[in-house]
């Protein structure tokens, strides 16, 4: 399969990449890893006058820590998660970035990439969703910081308007006492997740939570962010039960198709089991106990 | 588009349409047919080479990305005429049956022990995850990694 022509730029500074999308952003598409947006393109999906490959551009791909933030620049390789220790920070981004397609793919593909493209059945979006992440939007005439909830409008759409390029994703380092967690059920590696959830939580003092976030992967039109669920958790003490009324209201709020991967009955019922067992091993990382 | 690319130590120059495959561009230009297409989707792995160190699957990739990059391929393994370590181990160990994913595998062997030297049957099996071996000869393929592990260690202590 091949795409349709294209012209190929290949910048090697961020002010020539953003002058481009300045002058006809409409007409282009970013290319970062290529891993989702080369096979839409081979399908003839996607089909740019112009491909801007930003792998030439220094400083793009910082994984940072600072004042409580862990940062991922646009060229942050799935792969470059999974082997650093910085992205240890924040736990629920860690223990996703092993499940996002396989080990090859894991080496060019980018979680901001990931998230600009928002296939509704992307695992970050969900990550992002329940860490309530903020992406950073360059464009010639400056930048500006958006809400992950804000930044995804609707299935392969975002806010990210044609004039400008993600260059960073921000989420909150967990604290000493929070734990976040992503379980994936895939049938095989590199396939979409049957399923999907992402949890996070912080404790105060008491061991009581003080913050909660889950959201879903794969059992709605879009990454679903449970704002019921995560309201039931936030100031009450962790327990099986509380945990269970969560999983119970995550279950409810989701709308799986039954296709291949398994009945809407079958989906809905992990969304609960994976739901309990994400906010355990969280709680388990907030305590300082096993992960 | 005129790209420089460095292939298994030799550096070749051409001119190519940005659209052009870095899997077409290795086997139809440079006519290094040990580098597979299979799924052409991402999916299967067998496409894949080392660039700079590090495995990517050539049919989702453009020959203009890999300008001025060092690729090795299934042709560069062998040193000096003889066999690599990982070739002897596949041999030795019969880790292929039809051979269509073997490069592929060899090349995601090598990475993995440059890595990690040392690696476990489950390091392995992961490192392998994006590949896939039709005949189901997964068995035997960790066992020449394991293998061409081994060997490699040994070559270097002593």
């Amino acid at each position: 399969m091949y795409p349709s022509k294209f012209n190929y730029l290949a910048p090697e500074s961020l002010e020539e990449a953003l002058a481009v999308l300045a002058e006809r952003g409409d007409e282009v598409k970013i290319l970062a890893g290529g891993q989702s947006l080369i096979p839409m393109m081979k399908l003839r999906f996607a089909e740019p006058s112009t491909l801007l490959d930003i792998n030439r551009i220094p400083g793009l791909d910082g994984l940072n820590r600072s004042n409580g933030t862990l940062s991922l620049g646009s060229l942050v390789r799935h792969n470059d998660v999974v082997k650093s220790d910085t992205a240890q920070a924040n736990h629920t981004v860690a223990s996703a970035a092993p499940w996002i397609a396989d080990p090859i793919v894991r080496n060019l593909g980018t979680v901001v990439g990931s998230l600009a493209h928002h296939d509704p059945e992307g695992d970050w979006a969900s990550v992002m969703l329940a860490c309530g992440a903020e992406l950073v939007l360059s464009s010639s005439t400056g930048e500006r910081v958006v809400d992950i909830e804000d930044f995804l409008v609707d299935m392969f759409t975002t806010s990210c308007q044609p004039n400008e390029m993600v260059t960073e994703v921000r989420v909150t380092a967990h604290t000493a006492s929070g734990g976040g967690n992503y379980q994936k059920l895939e049938r095989k590696v590199g396939d979409y997740a049957t399923v999907g959830v992402a949890t996070s939580l912080e404790l105060d003092d008491n061991g009581d939570i003080t913050s909660a976030g889950i959201a879903l992967t794969s059992v709605y039109p879009r990454n679903l962010k449970v704002v019921e669920a995560e309201q039931a958790l936030v100031g009450h003490a962790p327990s099986d039960d509380l945990f269970a009324e969560a999983g119970r209201i995550a279950s409810e709020a989701c709308d799986p198709a039954s296709d291949i991967r398994g009945s809407a009955t079958y989906k809905r019922h992990i969304v609960d089991v994976f739901t309990r067992r994400g906010l355990a091993k969280s709680l388990g990382i907030a305590q300082g106990g096993q992960s | 588009m005129n790209i420089t690319v460095t292939v298994n130590g030799a550096e070749h120059t051409a001119d190519v349409e940005p659209r052009l495959l870095l899997v077409d561009f290795i086997r139809t230009n440079l006519g290094l047919t040990g580098t597979h297409i299979g799924c052409d989707t991402t999916s299967c792995g067998v496409c894949t080479v080392l660039v700079d160190g590090t495995p990517m699957k050539t049919c989702t990739m453009f020959a203009v990305q890999a300008n001025g990059r060092s690729m090795v391929t299934v042709e560069g393994l062998k040193q000096n005429g003889e066999l690599s370590a990982i070739q002897d181990a596949f041999r030795e160990h019969h880790g292929l049956q039809c051979g269509f994913c073997t490069p592929a595998m060899m090349l995601v062997g090598t990475a993995l022990i440059e890595e990690n030297p040392d690696p476990t049957e489950d390091d392995i099996r992961w490192a392998i995850s994006g590949n896939l071996c039709r005949c189901t000869g997964y068995v035997n393929i960790v066992k020449s990694i394991e293998a061409a592990a081994e060997t490699t260690r040994e070559g270097a202590s002593s």
